[in-house]
C-alpha cells in the first residue's frame, strides 16, 4: 500500500502572532515556521503503518514556496522515502486550489491511501481533505483518532461533537488527523542527515495544469478585540459576590 | 436569491446551531429554507418548520442518510444547490465534515467559521487561533460553515411547510460501524450559560469529576476541558475547549488549572465573563480572566462551592 501525506508550512505553534497594522495580513517574516501541527500526526501514522509492514512507500507532498522546501526536508527527515515540491510563489493558495493540485499529484502517483492534517493552524480552514475527497469521489473520514486496516478497506474512529464514531471505508479513501491520532516522533540527527540525500522531485501547478488563482478577496487582517486582565480577588468569598454582582449566577 | 440550511440534529432532535446559523443565514437578506437530512426525522423537521423566519422546511429521509456521512449528505446538497445563492451550515463537526465537500464539488471557494456577517457577500472569520480576524468578500455561489457561538440562536414563530425532497442514490463507499457518544445530564457544552473547565492539574479523571462536579451542578453548568485534560484521559474528548475542540462563549467560564495557552484561549475569550483558578500568579489565563484567584484549586474549588451557598 502506498500513502500520500500533503503537508503544509505554517507560522509554529508557539509563534504569537503579530497582525500588521496595516491590515494587510499576519507578519511571517522572521517567524519560526514549521510544518502543520496536525499534518506531523499525519505523517507519523503513515509512518507507523510501512514500519508494521502494512504501508510499503510513503510520500509527502507540498504546495508553497521555495522554503517549503524545509517542511518537505523536515518530513523526510522524520521518515518519509521522497518528497514532491508544487513550487508556487503565490502569496495566497486556497484549500480548493490545494485541493485540485494534489488531485493532480494524485492521477500520477496513484496512492492507494491520502492522510493529512484535518486543518492547517494558520488559516483555521479545516477544508482541503474533505475538498480533495470529492473531487476524487472517495470516501473520507475526517478528524481521525485511530486507524486500522482491514483487506481493501480502513476504519477510522473519528472525534465528533459528541464523542467517537467509527467508519468503514473502501479504500483509496482519505483520512484527516486530529492530534490524539499519534504522537509524532522528533527526527533523529542521523535521519535528518539522511534526507538530504532522499529523492526531492519538483514540479508546478503550471505543469500540473492547475489554476491556483484565488476565489475569495481579502479585504483586511485586524487584530481581534482583545480581552483585558481584570481583578485578582482574595477570596473564594469575594470571588462569590463578585460573580453575584456581575449577574451570571 | 435564496439560502439553503443544512440542520444539525441528532435524527431526534434539532439542535441549537441551526437556529445561530439561521441568525447569521438571515443576514444575507434572503429568504431561507432548512434541509433536514437522515432517516425517520419528522419530529425533527417539523421543529425546524417552527423556527422564525424559515420559508420552508426540505425533508430528505432515507435509511442511507441515517448517519449523516459526507459522502450521501455532500451529494444531496449538491443535487439541491442549483435553486440556491447561498449554502449554510453550523461549524459542526457534522457541518465542517460535509460543507467543503459541497464546496469542492460546486466549485467553491468555502468561507468557514464565519463570525459576522458585514454584508451579503463579506464575511469576518478568525485565523491563526483567533488572533487575528480576515474579511473576505466572495462572489457567486456562497458555501459558508458558521461559528455558532459568535450567533444568537434565533427564537420560534414561523410554521413553515414541509416539502418531501429525493434522495440521490448512495455511494456506498463508507459504512458506519458505530459511535461512542457521551451521555450527560448536563446542559451541552456548545450552548451552555456557564461552562466549567478543568485543565492538566486536576491529575486524574476521579479528581477531574470530583472537583469539577459539584461546582458545576451548583451553576447548572456544562464542563470542559483543556486538550492537556483530554489527553491524559481526565476527560472525554467532546469537552475539549479550544482552536482544534469546540468553541464557547458562555455568560461565564471557569478556567480551573489550566494555564490559557493561545490554543485554548481560542475557544473561550469571547465568553461575557472568565474566572481564572490557577496557583501560579503569572500564568496566562490571568490576562484574560475578570475575576482571578490564586492559590491551590483543592481548597478553592470547594470553598467557592460552599459560597455560592
Ligand atoms: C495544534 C495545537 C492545537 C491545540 N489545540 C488545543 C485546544 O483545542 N484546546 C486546548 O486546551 N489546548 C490545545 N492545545 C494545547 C495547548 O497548547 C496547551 O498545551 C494546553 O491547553 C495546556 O493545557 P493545561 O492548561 O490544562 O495544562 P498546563 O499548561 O500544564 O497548565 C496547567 C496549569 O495548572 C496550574 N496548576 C497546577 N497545579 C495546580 C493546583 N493544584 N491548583 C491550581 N492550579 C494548578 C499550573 O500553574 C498551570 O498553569 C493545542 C496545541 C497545539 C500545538
Amino acid at each position: 500500500m502506498k500513502i500520500l501525506v500533503p503537508v503544509k508550512r505554517v507560522v509554529d505553534a508557539n509563534v504569537k502572532i503579530r497582525v500588521k497594522p496595516d491590515g494587510s495580513g499576519v507578519d511571517t517574516a522572521n517567524v519560526k515556521m514549521s510544518m502543520n501541527p496536525f499534518d506531523e500526526n499525519a505523517l507519523e501514522e503513515a509512518l507507523r503503518l510501512r514500519e508494521a509492514g502494512t504501508a510499503t512507500e510513503v510520500v509527502i507532498v507540498t504546495v508553497g514556496s521555495e522554503k517549503s522546501a524545509e517542511t518537505l526536508r523536515a518530513g523526510l527527515a522524520m521518515g518519509a522515502d521522497r518528497a514532491i515540491h508544487v513550487k508556487t510563489e503565490a502569496p495566497r493558495i486556497e484549500p480548493l486550489a490545494v485541493a485540485k493540485v494534489l488531485k493532480a499529484v494524485i492521477a500520477s502517483e496513484a496512492p492507494d491511501l491520502v492522510i493529512l492534517g484535518k486543518q492547517a493552524i494558520d488559516d483555521d480552514n479545516n477544508q482541503t481533505g474533505q475538498m480533495l475527497s470529492a473531487l476524487l469521489g472517495w470516501p473520507q473520514a475526517t478528524f481521525a483518532s485511530k486507524i486500522v486496516i482491514g483487506a481493501g478497506t480502513i476504519d477510522v474512529t473519528r472525534e465528533v461533537d459528541g464523542g467517537h464514531e467509527t467508519l468503514r471505508l473502501a479504500l483509496p479513501a482519505l483520512v484527516t488527523a486530529d492530534l490524539r491520532l499519534n504522537e509524532p516522533r522528533y527526527a533523529s540527527l542521523p535521519n535528518i542527515m539522511k534526507a538530504k540525500k532522499k529523492p526531492l522531485d519538483e514540479t508546478s501547478p503550471e505543469t500540473l495544469g492547475v489554476d491556483i488563482a484565488p476565489r475569495l478577496t481579502v479585504l483586511k487582517t485586524t487584530e481581534p478585540a482583545g480581552r483585558t486582565a481584570g481583578i485578582i480577588v482574595a477570596s473564594a468569598e469575594e470571588l462569590a459576590a463578585k460573580l453575584k454582582q456581575a449577574g451570571v449566577l | 436569491m435564496t439560502t439553503l440550511i443544512l440542520a444539525e440534529h441528532d435524527g431526534k432532535t434539532l439542535n441549537e446551531a441551526t437556529a445561530k446559523a439561521l441568525t447569521a443565514a438571515k443576514a444575507l437578506g434572503a429568504p431561507v429554507h432548512i434541509l433536514v437530512a437522515g432517516h425517520s426525522i419528522s419530529a425533527v423537521a417539523a421543529a425546524a418548520t417552527r423556527l422564525d423566519g424559515v420559508a420552508k422546511v426540505l425533508s430528505a429521509d432515507a435509511e442511507s442518510l441515517a448517519h449523516q456521512l459526507a459522502e450521501p449528505l455532500a451529494a444531496l446538497v449538491v443535487s439541491l444547490a442549483g435553486g440556491y445563492d447561498a449554502i449554510v451550515a453550523a461549524a459542526t463537526s457534522t457541518g465542517k465534515n460535509t460543507l467543503p465537500r459541497v464546496a469542492a464539488l460546486l466549485d467553491v471557494m468555502q468561507v468557514s467559521e464565519v463570525s459576522k456577517v458585514l454584508a451579503p457577500d463579506t464575511f469576518e472569520r478568525p485565523i491563526y487561533a483567533g488572533n487575528a480576524i480576515e474579511t473576505v468578500q466572495a462572489t457567486g455561489k456562497l458555501v459558508l460553515t458558521i461559528r455558532i457561538s459568535a450567533f444568537t440562536a434565533t427564537g420560534e414563530g414561523a410554521n413553515a411547510q414541509v416539502e418531501t425532497v429525493s434522495v440521490p442514490a448512495d455511494p456506498g463507499t463508507s459504512q458506519w460501524l458505530g459511535a461512542e457518544l457521551s451521555a450527560s445530564v448536563r446542559p451541552e457544552l456548545a450552548g451552555a450559560r456557564v461552562v466549567v473547565s478543568g485543565g492538566r492539574a486536576l491529575g486524574s479523571a476521579e479528581q477531574f469529576e470530583a472537583v469539577l462536579a459539584p461546582l458545576a451542578d451548583k451553576l447548572n453548568a456544562a464542563i470542559g476541558a483543556s486538550r492537556a485534560a483530554v489527553d491524559a484521559g481526565y476527560a472525554a474528548n467532546d469537552m475539549q475547549v479550544g482552536q482544534t475542540g469546540k468553541v464557547v462563549a458562555p455568560e461565564l467560564y471557569i478556567a480551573i488549572g489550566i494555564s490559557g495557552a493561545i490554543q485554548h484561549l481560542a475557544g473561550m475569550k469571547d465568553s461575557r465573563i472568565v474566572v481564572a483558578i490557577n496557583k501560579d500568579a503569572d500564568a496566562p489565563i490571568f490576562q484574560v480572566a475578570d475575576f482571578g484567584l490564586v492559590g491551590d484549586l483543592f481548597t478553592l474549588v470547594p470553598e467557592l462551592v460552599k459560597a455560592l451557598d
